[in-house]
């Protein structure tokens, strides 16, 4: 299903629409941030073209989650810009806003909010940030909802869902805001295996819709078949950066062939 | 809001329910507790019996005076009698249809909240219970507005005052404390340290010295012929006071909320308020209800301390009566009917947070 085919198509008050036909959506060029005295992220560069699937993956600790993070501004950097669909991150709140209501983001957790039902929980954004009316923002949930496949769900409230179908509304919470690009933190790894399918399968789906997707994530398997690029960091930087074919097969650092042999191998 | 019902769990097989059974699992299992059993009932059936008698089978309800008593028996005629007084305290008894139309409005707001009423009726009285009703209740009791002949506020008195000072000590409070529990969260240096510094003169002060400055000393530095309200220093005094604790109470449930529901909320767009309004507060007053509750109960009670500066609230109405020469011995009646009084009130907000409590729950949390 493509993007275009969704019942409401917003038409949201762009920041700087003139920038949006360009290439790129995101720019990173230089980032570096600290916790205190640590420096996590160290000069990362990193542009992202529309429509293009990123998987980024590493060891614990390598700053994958702080990076995606910083492209919504959970987290604030120090030093270098990053530039989402035009608009320049920085302590502005208005750009923040703006970047943010184009940002959808997936927890390692969920993050779903327990005391609203899972469909008050789709409403929310689109009702308060988009100033969608009611019901069309019920039509937006409700289609976001099938695709992910859980309609029926809507009334309940999060607490009564399993681990994989909470991910799936909040894969489908994100979607109502109709973002340009979807970050993922890790999306399956609080998951039991058996659950891990069904969310994979939905990323999958919404990868082919041609979602500009950055995915932190250790599933091989799902990088092989989504990703344009594959992004290798350890240590607060980017170590290798290649189309999963080349990554899998000929990485060229030796930290990016002592990290795949562990994972793969286990 | 919507609510689900937990399925209630299955009754016990027949076997294993009864009184007999009850009796001998609980009270006579071994010898001593056999033993302890008959001593504690025979030393609360030698109590309990006379007090019975006294209270309610020998009891005097009604008459027209003192004489109407017999002695080794409660004179509730005293009660009776003095009713009026104990309710209104000075308000003129031809007005009285004023405060007695605004316990009607009272009650329509909060005996609903008892019944099994639909979800959103009940959150609409509510609502006006919070917003209509105070607004109301001030210009049906103050009067001076709409022809009706306005009563100063040294009139009024007894259980209609302590409901005042309660009532909007407890609905200003909640939202003062909310601000200031957030002040105290905030990342700007200069609005938490106004929280902090607020937050913790007032809860260290105790509320008589509040009162006692508020009605004493303030009127030491106001100019000459400024004058103020007492009951509104008095329940400017219970406000603030009050706001401190309750923002203690809130800023616990702030804290209980995992960080990812403030990061969730913010990468949807949300602005702080809109997060804290839709999102966070929500969750976390309905974690500290049970603080809230208490809050709002010592608070209840707190009300009685303004009878040190000269406003007659229920025990201060009732106090003044037992001083009466014409009345001889009615103390224990008089503190029985304000603490009854009392108990209802608060037994009524205990059981409403239960309530509440439970109808808020919507499973466990993510
Ligand atoms: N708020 C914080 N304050 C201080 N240090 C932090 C903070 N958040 C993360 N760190 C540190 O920054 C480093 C990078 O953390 P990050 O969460 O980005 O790693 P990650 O690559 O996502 O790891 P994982 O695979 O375990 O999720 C870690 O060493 C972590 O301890
Ligand atoms: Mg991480």
């Amino acid at each position: 299903m493509s993007q275009t085919n969704d019942p409401a198509v917003v038409a949201p008050d762009q920041p700087v629409e003139s920038q949006a036909s360009s290439q790129e959506i995101i720019q990173v060029n230089d980032l570096n941030k600290w916790f205190g005295e640590f420096h996590v992220l160290k000069s990362l560069n990193l542009s992202v073209k529309r429509g293009e699937r990123i998987v980024i993956c590493g060891p614990s600790g390598s700053g994958k989650s702080t990076f995606i993070r910083c492209i919504n501004h959970l987290e604030a950097h120090q030093r270098g810009q990053i530039e989402v669909d035009g608009v320049e991150l920085n302590e502005d709140l208005k750009n923040i806003e703006a970047i943010r209501r184009e940002v959808g983001m997936v927890f390692q957790h969920f993050n779903l909010f327990p005391h609203l039902s899972v469909l008050e929980n789709c409403l929310l954004a689109p009702i308060w940030v988009r100033k969608t009316p009611r019901k069309e923002a019920i039509d937006t949930a409700m289609h976001y909802l099938e695709r992910v496949r859980i309609p029926e769900q809507a009334d309940k409230y999060p607490g009564q869902l399993s681990g994989g179908q909470q991910q799936r509304v909040a894969i489908a919470r994100a979607l109502c805001m109709q973002p340009k690009i979807m970050l993922f933190d890790e999306p399956t790894s609080a998951l039991d295996p058996e659950m891990i399918k069904e969310v994979l399968d939905v990323m999958i789906e919404l990868a082919g819709s041609g979602m500009t997707m950055l995915c932190v994530t250790h599933e091989m398997g799902f990088a092989k078949t989504v990703a344009d690029r594959v992004i290798f960091m350890d240590g607060g930087e980017i170590v290798e950066e290649a189309p999963p074919s080349t990554f899998f097969s000929n990485p060229t650092q030796p930290r990016t062939q002592a990290f795949l042999k562990q994972i793969l191998d286990h | 809001m919507a609510m689900h019902q937990p399925q209630p769990d299955l009754p016990p097989p027949v076997a294993e329910r009864g009184a007999l059974k009850w009796l001998r699992e609980n009270l006579f299992s071994t010898w001593y507790n056999s033993v302890l059993t008959i001593v504690v009932g025979y030393w609360l059936l030698s109590t309990l019996i006379p007090l019975i008698d006294w209270a309610f089978i020998s009891a005097v309800f009604s008459g027209d005076g003192p004489e109407a008593c017999a002695p080794g028996a409660a004179c509730w005629v005293f009660v009776q009698q003095r009713l009026g007084f104990f309710i209104y305290g000075f308000y003129p008894d031809e007005l009285w249809w004023r405060p007695n139309l605004v316990f009607a409005l009272f009650a329509l707001a909060v005996v609903p909240q008892f019944l099994p009423i639909a979800a959103a009726i009940r959150k609409w009285l509510a609502i006006f219970g919070l917003t209509g009703l105070p607004v109301a209740a001030y210009f049906l009791i103050a009067g001076g507005h709409f022809g009706l002949e306005s009563v100063d506020t040294s009139r009024w008195g007894g259980l209609m005052l302590t409901l005042i000072l309660a009532y909007v000590g407890i609905i200003a409070a909640l939202p003062i404390g909310t601000l200031l529990a957030l002040g105290r969260r905030s990342e700007m240096p200069i609005i938490r340290g106004i929280c902090v510094v607020f937050i913790e003169f007032w809860r260290a002060v105790p509320l008589i010295t509040i009162l006692f400055m508020a009605s004493v000393m303030l009127p030491l530095f106001l100019p000459e012929g400024v004058t103020f309200d007492k009951l509104l220093r008095a329940l400017v005094g219970i406000t603030l006071f009050q706001s401190a604790y309750m923002a203690e109470v809130v800023r616990g449930g702030l804290q209980a909320i995992p960080k990812g529901q403030y990061e969730a909320a913010e990468a949807l767009g949300l602005g702080y308020w809109r997060r804290m309004r839709l999102i966070i507060l929500p969750q976390a007053l309905k974690i500290v209800i049970p603080g809230i509750a208490n809050t709002i109960i010592s608070l209840f009670k707190d009300t009685t301390l303004v009878l040190i500066i000269g406003l007659f609230d229920l025990l201060g109405a009732v106090k003044s009566t037992l001083s009466d020469p014409a009345w001889d011995n009615v103390m224990a009646e008089g503190y029985l009917f304000v603490a009854f009084c009392f108990w209802v009130f608060c037994f009524g907000m205990s059981r409403y947070s239960h309530r509440l409590e439970k109808n808020l729950d919507t499973g466990h949390r993510s």
